[in-house]
């Protein structure tokens, strides 16, 4: 350790620099440390000797377990001295210094005595570094001190029992609890700063307390408030409460809301920007609420302090995802702000300006930020083009200044996240904008000519392959692509061989050119390319004629992967070298809700099966063991899927029961977990009585009831019933759990003899149409599209009314199909007025199923949808349609 | 969970003018190690290193931190908060440090005189921020808090700097209270 330190000393030696500390080394400072037990205490020397301490620590420097404890004892020497300075390093040196519990022990009585001294300072500090290094034993015994300190009429006393209170109730809830009265009459404390550290702490004791905390704002909000840090203390516990509240507010004014607009005109600028940033952060904030935040905002941004500027920018700029419209007052203030000598300030002027803008600017705009680009930093650079890559979807007509501006820089100096953030979002505005495509595309084979990253080279390259022959002129894209053969590396040359075939595959004319291509790549050096080639030689059809490329060649090269990759490779690990191929139709297709069962997970008893500690990602599998060991179910066939649990019960309640629903063909059953959560009970002979009157099509065949249910042991209940086979018959079961309950003895863990019958109603149960369809993706949505064909296609339009948000109606039908939202599209940008949402499943029978939906709102949130089904069977694509057209 | 709901400060900063500490002190675990923390130095110290931090304290966001920071002669003030923190709020405990410094120090605030009291700098951090929760923002409180300790020792008044420092502080204190 000592090491770096003199190797510094050299480094201060040339430059000749005086320090204090130079050529200090840890060894040396012990043993100077010694002085501590002097019985002529030299207060001056002590102090400067804990300093050289206190700098060596500082400067990173560690003592051994051993060495900490020496200098710990000495240092408790020095209690007996009474310079006050001495004592305020003492002080400083034990908290560094963190001892463990024994050595606490030491210091506690002198610290003690300090906390009662007459010296306020003294007691500050006292209790300040007996809080830090204390544990719960000795703080009971300290806590009348604390409390009384709390209230004590000297604001540094008060205000240090107060802070330390907030660091312990960490880890001491019940103890610092206990003090609510002292800090409620420090609240009304006229110090500012202990009425700051009072509010701190009492509504941390308070926050699982809605109530409480929402009578401490109301009588706090028309009260005085004497410090700013105070005041935005209590700006953050009223949005709070606004936000738990939050329920009248079409009813008009919003509670506490006037509070809050009367704190921008608070004389200190840090209260009106924390109102201001309440307000804008308000949930559903109107543009009349959102007004005179955004007025007091906009002075800041010409403020002479660059903090301001930022601090205002800033919430602008969050405010613009949402609001557009609010900010654009602002544009001239922030237009100015692009030149500003802050480089971040000038980053979230521009991306600010960008979201608000409209189409007459860009072109102003884009001229403005070339400027800027040469000189920020590859971080801010990235925050630019991922704004204008919004931009440009806002305004698909201005693509090509926009497009020109992301080739530009993507021919300059930057860093790969810079270029792939430049690469991504040429490659979305060509997905997106059609007559973006071939500009687009030449962008990017130019600037594979000179890309030093061979993750984005190969990227673009596999793109190309996708898109380059579906334009007007595949061949001119051919020159760039050999090219890479030429010069690049071995896993760039293989890429640009699987282009190459791709060409070939789709473009008729190209294919003899393509394969004089191809067969010089059988010299390669490196096997991967070789073998590449040969495969696609062979597999296009080797004698390079102009003939149709079959379709299955197509499939191969084209096909996605239609496979959750993590079972793919589950799958791949399991399988063992054998006689027997491995069959790529054997790795389960449905992906695993694992986000779901995560959330639910928390603060849950494991209910049964499927929950854990049986791992998530084995939910399936196990369903189906746990299934097939039942005889009775032992000729449904096969499991098509099981829904995640559904709550039959409310949280908290004596029993819990969810319930899990497994589709067959032919059958459905219902796995009801239960749980017993009265220590005192035992349940027996415990059932769950279906009334299917609801669901006309199924019928009920078994039942499987549970012998016993004890106290926190899971057990499970299943029930059968039959319905038309391969159809995706719906109904609403209504549910009771009936048992017989027996007393328990806690003490003994005995149960009586008698018990008596009873009954329990549980919430209703459905079978929707979700049940028929198997969440799974497809990684090229658009290929799969085109592949599936218009052949059973059915497309038609629902209004669904007025939604709240458009978020909300796209998650709604996600949820009504039960379908995998494919390439992100379940996420609707803010403040859009439309979205299209792709989506893919299986529904029952096997048949994939492929969903196009293109929502629409409209003036008071009137939400209309297009709804395009593709599948490989007619009837199945009206059954989508019905789904909806009765959800 | 409601802790961040109380103004947090993550770090104090004090270095010189090649990045080097003069004094620091971390109040968050977001920078486990030493050598985390000597990398976070490193890169504010660099980013902001041509930045012109004289006049007013500026502002930058470094790995979702806010912070914000000044300069005078050799040496660099920081103060680091989290990114969802009200900027303000730190901008005042950097301010609150850096005038408390430049009254300690009496006004010959420069690196090699802050070395020679780091006795009263780290106290000063101590008086500024407990536990990342903010203490006292006011420079002259904050430098009365610091040189309190050597007036009314009954001890000679040995150091010379520090009963000037108090002097400076008290004549600051009674100007505060009488504006």
């Amino acid at each position: 350790m000592a090491q770096p330190l003199v190797k510094k000393d050299d480094d201060r030696d040339d430059e000749a620099e005086y320090s204090p500390f130079l050529g200090i080394e840890k060894g040396a400072v012990l043993q100077e440390a010694r002085v501590f037990n002097d019985p002529q205490l030299d207060p001056r020397r002590c102090s400067q000797v804990i300093t050289k301490l206190l700098y060596l620590l500082n400067q990173g420097e560690t003592f051994t377990k051993v060495e900490a404890t020496e200098v710990f004892f000495a240092v408790t020497k020095l209690f007996q001295s009474r310079d006050i300075g001495l004592r305020r390093m003492v002080y400083l040196m034990i908290k560094e210094l963190s001892p463990s519990a024994d050595e606490v022990i030491i210091v506690t009585s002198s610290l003690m005595k300090d906390m009662n001294s007459k010296t306020d300072m003294y007691r500050a500090n006292a209790i300040r570094v007996l809080c830090r290094i204390t544990d719960g034993t000795l703080l009971t015994q300290i806590e009348r001190y604390l409390k009384q300190a709390i209230v004590d009429k000297n604001p540094v006393v008060a205000s240090a029992a107060l802070v330390s209170g907030i660091h312990l109730l960490q880890t001491n809830p019940e103890i610092v609890k206990r003090w609510s009265n002292e800090v409620q009459e420090a609240v009304q404390s006229r110090a500012a700063l202990v009425q700051f550290h009072a509010l701190g702490l009492l509504h941390q004791i308070r926050q699982n307390d809605r109530l409480a905390v929402s009578k401490l704002v109301t009588s706090l909000t028309r009260g005085t408030v004497r410090s700013p840090l105070a005041q935005c203390l209590l700006i953050r516990y009223t949005s709070q409460v606004i936000r738990e509240s939050a329920t009248s507010t079409q009813t008009g004014d919003r509670p506490f809301y006037d509070f809050l607009e009367g704190c921008l005109r608070h004389k200190a600028e840090m209260v009106i920007f924390e109102a201001a940033r309440a307000i804008t952060e308000l949930n559903g904030v109107t543009s009349r609420e959102l007004t005179p935040a955004i007025t007091v905002l906009q002075l800041f941004l010409s403020s002479s302090k660059p903090v301001l500027r930022f601090a205002a920018v800033r919430t602008l700029n969050k405010v613009a995802m949402t609001h557009p419209m609010a900010v654009t007052n602002c544009n001239i203030d922030m237009e100015s702000l692009i030149s500003d000598q802050n480089r971040s300030i000038a980053t979230l002027a521009i991306t600010t300006l960008l979201k608000t803008g409209n189409e007459s600017s860009v072109e102003r705009l884009m001229k403005q930020i070339t400027n800027f680009m040469s000189d920020i930093a590859d971080e801010f650079k990235i925050v630019v083009v991922e704004a204008i890559r919004s931009l440009c979807l806002k305004f698909p007509l201005k693509y090509r200044s926009l497009m020109n501006f992301l080739s530009n820089i993507l021919r300059e100096e930057g860093g790969f996240e810079y270029k792939k953030a430049i690469v991504d979002s040429i490659v979305i505005l060509i997905r997106d904008i059609p007559d973006a495509k071939e500009s687009g595309l030449l962008h990017l084979c130019e600037f594979i000519e000179d890309c030093e990253f061979t993750y984005l080279s190969t990227q673009i390259l596999h793109f190309l392959g996708i898109e380059g022959p579906k334009t007007s002129d595949p061949s001119k894209y051919i020159r760039y692509i050999y090219n890479r053969v030429h010069l690049e590396n071995a896993t760039v040359r293989a890429s640009a061989v699987s282009t190459l075939a791709k060409f070939g595959a789709m473009v008729d004319s190209l294919k003899p050119r393509i394969f004089v291509l191809l067969r010089r790549c059988l010299f390669d050096s490196d096997d991967e390319v070789r073998d590449r080639a040969t495969l696609y030689l062979n597999t296009l059809g080797g004698d390079g004629s102009v003939v149709e490329t079959d379709k299955d060649v197509k499939d191969f090269l084209f096909g996605s992967l239609d496979l959750p990759l993590v079972n793919f490779e589950t799958s791949l690990k399991n399988y063992e070298p054998s006689e027997e191929p491995f069959d790529i139709n054997s790795v389960p297709k449905e992906i695993k809700s694992q986000p779901l069962a995560e959330k639910k997970a928390p603060g849950k008893k494991p209910t049964g099966l499927g929950a854990p500690p049986t791992a998530p990602a084995s939910t399936v599998d196990a369903y189906e063991k746990l299934l097939s060991a039942i005889p009775e179910f032992a000729d449904f066939g096969k499991l098509f899927k099981s829904s995640a649990p559904v709550e039959l019960t409310e949280a908290e309640t004596e029993y819990s029961v969810n319930v899990v629903k497994h589709i067959f063909d032919g059958h459905v059953v219902f796995q009801y977990n239960c749980t017993n959560t009265i220590p005192e009970q035992l349940l027996e002979q415990v059932t769950v009585v279906v009334d299917a009157s609801e669901a006309e099509e199924f019928s009920q065949v078994v039942t499987k009831p549970l012998r016993a249910l004890p106290y926190d042991t899971p057990g499970q209940i299943f029930v059968a019933f039959e319905k038309p086979e391969g159809v995706p018959a719906v109904g609403k079961f209504s549910n009771m759990l009936r048992f017989t309950v027996k007393e328990v003895d806690t003490t003994t863990g005995e149960a009586e003899e008698d018990g008596v019958e009873d009954e329990y109603q549980l919430e209703d149960l459905e079978v929707v149409a979700a049940d028929y369809m198997l969440r799974v993706g497809v990684s090229n949505f658009r290929n799969a599209w085109e592949n599936m064909g218009a052949d059973c296609e059915r497309v038609d339009e629902y209004g669904l009314g007025p939604r709240e948000s458009l978020t909300e109606a796209v998650n709604a039908v996600i949820n009504l199909l039960g379908m995998q939202p494919c390439e992100g599209t379940e996420v609707v940008p803010s403040n859009s007025r439309s979205h299209t949402s792709l989506l893919s499943g299986v529904y029952i029978g096997n048949v994939r199923v492929l969903v196009r939906i293109a929502f629409g709102i409209d003036g008071p949130k009137e939400v209309a949808m297009k709804l395009a089904v593709r599948s490989e069977d007619e009837a199945v694509s009206d059954a989508i349609h019905e789904i909806v057209a009765s959800g | 969970m409601a802790r961040h709901l109380c103004p947090s400060v993550k770090n104090i900063l004090l270095l010189d003018s090649e990045g080097k500490r003069v004094a620091v002190k971390y109040y968050s675990d977001d920078w486990p190690t030493n050598s985390s923390k000597l990398a976070f130095e490193k890169s504010v110290f660099t980013k902001t290193l041509k930045s012109n931090a004289r006049v007013e304290a500026e502002i930058s966001m470094f790995e979702n931190n806010i912070v914000i920071y000044k300069f005078v002669q050799d040496l660099h003030f920081f103060v680091t908060g989290g990114d969802e923190e009200n900027e303000l709020i730190l901008a005042t405990v950097l301010q609150g440090f850096f005038d408390a410094v430049a009254l300690l120090l009496r006004s010959n605030v420069d690196k090699r005189e802050a070395l020679e009291n780091l006795d009263l700098i780290l106290l000063c951090l101590d008086e500024i921020v407990d536990g990342g929760i903010v203490l006292e923002t006011d420079a002259s409180i904050i430098a009365g808090k610091v040189a309190t300790h050597s007036m009314d020792a009954e001890a000679p008044l040995s150091e010379q700097t520090i009963t000037q420092a108090w002097a400076t502080a008290r004549e600051h204190l009674t100007r505060t209270l009488l504006s």
